[in-house]
């Protein structure tokens, strides 16, 4: 059932891909009225310091990192760099930089730029979130106590070549992909106009922004890639309301939006709006986590009870709409490490009960879940489990917070069990490493889960060199986990974008959809005058 | 004149503080933090040593006290911090959106005066009428419509379905772009003026100075521009005064449902970021706003009826 499911996913992203891919030679010209859905304003456009997904929609056309992700891959690839050279412990990385690459205020882009950019975003005192993809390179511990001025594993050979020096083996290109590791020109971070007026690598230029409203990117016209982008112009405009964003779509005032689950549904049943909807298996995965360490979730039995007791098939079709793929561990569909062998927890309340009677609660429990308001990973889910829990003599009861609050409570340890949708790829070592039991509560192991046969298999697989090897290990640790059930594995979630007709080339990015590398998309002669 | 208006703009300040006290206390002890936010999409793992530093550097390490007594000397220097997420001062990310709120508030209260206060006239000198009947289910039906789904509504018929309007954004500027939320907003407002001035003119029409005005042989028009309207004034600019300077808050709604880009919208994104600076200024704004409008109205009527400078 589940090699079904996740061959058929494949399939569709794959058929997603082709299609798009299958369209005539791109023509160039044009304007993309592109949304931004995850809120009402871009925090900043300083994108070094924002861990937001909505911040990366105008960052992604301004800038560019070192490695970007490939969609139809499936990993990253090297985008600012030609060639990479691994030592053979996986702990020098040798980059030889693209060549005539220039910032859109026309400064070549060399070595330097990395360096400068790097250590801004790993110095303390800024605290920006990505400082955390450089916590193993080699002198960064005397960069963040002040003793280094610069981080010695980051070396200019000279200025097309780079080395980058870790303590641990390492794939840096999970890190080095990621949007707020962007490449800003040597010293710019540091004037303040930069920040009113980004410049970068980008395929377009910052031309304005209206808070609150739309950031306005016009074309670049020396970009590194011949002939791309495509596009002249691309207005990324803010419209977080899902129900407006419905009627702009419908209105063609914008030419992409991403769709929830009611959306979703009523998008496929429409004959012409149907054939513009985009899917694909992102890497996260919805979950009720339970902390390992406190009654009752420390017995092994109350969690697989847990976990029986839930029809998860019908909430995922009544609830969720099907907008989402039936989970089985940890790791989605997507990852090479997924086991497609591996098979779902069957509902079976009988089952259920006789698991809590074996641990000792004949009788039954009392839990609290704690949840946000959201509709696919939160209460609604939540209030549908409970009668379902009850039958099996589990008295479950909603806490409602904010998803701020959630993201508090939860590291501290302040639950018993909680609801959340949390990253599980593209880097399966590094969102394993959450199951690891040296990783803190305080960090990411919020279950607490300490098991020593994962443990094993999780440190061969950092040792293992060789990929296919290291999935297999990866692939183990991941049913280890299934088996052991830290969680009950709701599911992986489906994002859909509806797309206009009129639109071409995106990508079914699978670590997040709405994020799209502009340089690849086009309009065709079917778009309304006002995008021409 | 002046005198009156200064003591108005004094009364002020005991209240301005008192307010930003309360807001500093009440977001000093709600849970979540601006640092827990950025994990909350999940889509990062929790990093204690992040967390430790942000909450160094914007200062929320420090004793509540501390922050308190920084947060008003601050304010007594008109400096509202600095934004969490922007890192920029709040002045200037206020800045950036006031000029959008004001705009809508004042197109709003524009389109709600100009239509609702000749609808309530019209329907109180004709009571019983159709006409009268019609404004006053059209009243009740504009109080009682939830905002929200109005402005779905308009969206889908103005723009969807006649495609004369677009239905989100600021466009520049641009006036069409601010028709929908101006209506979707004005709608209330313009509700309520109807039913105040119909009842405040059904009220007068029946004192004793009308029926002696209309007795001398004053013709009907004349005692409408000279004794009804004015009598009747003070009772609407009352709820003109209450309505536009509540605007800015019922604009929150509004903001974000069309992609506005206010104070309103820029508060609900700080609110569930916990960026505290920018919530506390917004908020502040907006009573501000409130308390300016109001002591306006004060002048006002001062001006209208000088009995109430007296008092």
């Amino acid at each position: 059932m589940l090699k079904t499911l996740r061959l058929s996913a494949l399939l569709l992203a794959a058929t997603s891909v082709m299609a798009l891919a299958q369209d005539v030679t791109p023509q160039s010209g044009g304007t993309l009225n592109f949304v931004a859905p995850y809120g009402s304003s871009f925090g900043t456009m300083d994108i070094h310091s924002s861990p937001s997904t909505q911040d990366e929609f105008p960052a992604k056309a301004i800038h560019r990192s070192l490695y970007q992700w490939n969609s139809t891959d499936g990993k990253p690839e090297l985008e600012l760099a030609t060639e990479v050279k691994a030592s053979e412990d996986r702990m020098t990385y040798t980059f030889s930089l693209r060549q005539g690459v220039t910032f859109h205020d026309g400064r070549p882009f060399t070595a330097d730029d990395l360096i400068y950019s790097y250590e801004r975003i790993a110095k303390p005192s800024n605290a920006f979130p990505g400082a955390r993809y450089f916590q193993d390179v080699a002198g960064i511990e005397e960069y963040k106590s002040g003793a280094a001025e610069h981080i010695s594993g980051l070396k200019k050979i000279d200025d097309n070549t780079l080395e980058i020096t870790y303590t641990v083996p390492t794939n840096p290109g999970y890190s080095l992909m990621n949007t707020n590791a962007a490449i800003y020109p040597a010293g710019a971070g540091e004037d303040p106009t930069f920040i009113q007026h980004p410049i970068g690598l980008g395929p377009f230029k910052f031309v304005e922004n209206i808070p609150g409203s739309k950031v306005v990117v016009e074309k670049f016209d020396k970009f590194y890639k011949e002939g791309q982008p495509y596009l002249d112009k691309i207005n990324v405009v803010l419209l977080g309301d899902a129900s407006a964003r419905d009627v702009a779509f419908r209105n063609k005032e914008i030419d992409t939006s991403i769709l929830g689950p009611t959306q979703y549904v009523a998008y496929q049943a429409d004959p012409e709006l149907s054939k513009g909807i985009l899917e694909v298996a992102e890497v996260y995965t919805r979950h009720v986590g339970f902390d390992t360490k406190k009654p009752p979730f420390d017995k092994k039995e109350v969690r697989e009870a847990f976990a029986h007791a839930i029809n998860t098939d019908l909430i995922i079709d009544k609830l969720v709409k099907n907008k989402a793929y039936r989970a089985t561990g940890w790791l989605p569909i997507s990852s090479p490490s997924y086991d497609p062998a591996a098979v779902p927890v069957t509902y079976d309340v009988e089952l259920a009960k006789k698991l809590l009677a074996d641990a000792g609660y004949p009788d039954g429990i009392d839990v609290a879940i704690t949840a946000t308001q959201n509709e696919s990973w939160g209460l609604t889910i939540v209030e549908a489990i409970i009668p379902m829990l009850k039958d099996a003599g589990i008295r479950a009861t909603a806490v409602p917070v904010e998803a701020s609050v959630l993201a508090e409570v939860v590291p501290k340890g302040d639950f018993q069990a909680f609801m959340w949708s949390n990253l599980s790829g593209p880097d399966d070592y590094e969102v394993l490493k959450c199951f690891y039991s040296k990783t803190p509560q305080s960090v990411c192991n919020y279950e607490n889960f300490s098991n020593s046969e994962f443990d094993k298999l999780f440190e061969a697989a950092g040792k293992e060199a060789d990929q296919t090897k290291k999935n297999d290990l990866m692939r183990q640790a991941n049913n280890i986990l299934q088996a052991e059930a830290p969680s009950w594995f709701f599911n992986y979630n489906k994002a859909v974008m509806a797309y206009q007709p009129w639109v071409h080339g995106l990508q079914a990015n699978a670590t997040e959809l709405a994020i799209q590398n502009y340089e690849d998309i086009w309009i065709d002669d079917t778009a309304p005058d006002s995008r021409k | 004149m002046l005198r009156f208006t200064m003591r108005r703009l004094l009364q002020m300040i005991p209240t301005i503080i008192a307010v930003a006290l309360l807001i500093f206390v009440i977001f000093s002890v709600v849970p979540g933090s601006f640092a827990s936010s950025l994990m909350a999409d999940g889509k990062t793992a929790s990093d204690p040593e992040l967390l430790a530093r942000l909450n160094e550097q914007f200062g929320l390490d420090k004793p509540v006290y501390i922050r308190a007594w920084e947060y008003l000397s601050g304010l007594a220097h008109f400096d509202l911090g600095t934004s969490f997420r922007t890192r920029e001062p709040v002045l200037d990310v206020i800045n950036d959106r006031i000029w959008a709120s004001l705009k809508l508030s004042i197109a709003a209260m524009v389109f709600a005066i100009v239509i609702g206060v000749p609808l309530g006239f019209i329907a109180a000198l004709r009571p019983g009428s159709v006409l009268d009947s019609i404004t006053m289910i059209g009243a009740v039906s504009g109080l009682s419509m939830p905002q929200f789904w109005l402005g779905l509504l308009l969206m889908y018929f103005f723009a969807l379905v006649l495609g004369w309007l677009p239905s989100f954004g600021y466009g520049g500027g641009d006036l069409k772009y601010l028709i929908l939320p101006a209506i979707t907003l004005g709608v209330t407002p313009l509700a309520l003026l109807a039913r105040t001035t119909r009842a405040g003119v059904l009220e007068i029409t029946n004192e004793d100075f009308i029926r002696t005005a209309h007795s001398k042989g004053m013709s009907n028009s004349r005692v409408i521009r000279w004794h009804l309207m004015r009598n009747v004034m003070v009772l609407v600019v009352t709820t003109i005064g209450l309505q536009f300077g509540s605007m800015m808050g019922q604009a929150v709604v509004i903001e974000k449902l069309f992609s506005w880009p206010g104070i309103g919208s820029l508060l609900i994104d700080s609110v569930s970021i916990r960026d505290i600076p920018v919530v506390q200024g917004t908020i502040l704004v907006i009573v501000l706003w409130f308390l300016l409008i109001n002591t306006f109205v004060d002048i006002i009527y001062a001006a209208i009826d000088p009995r109430i400078k007296q008092t």
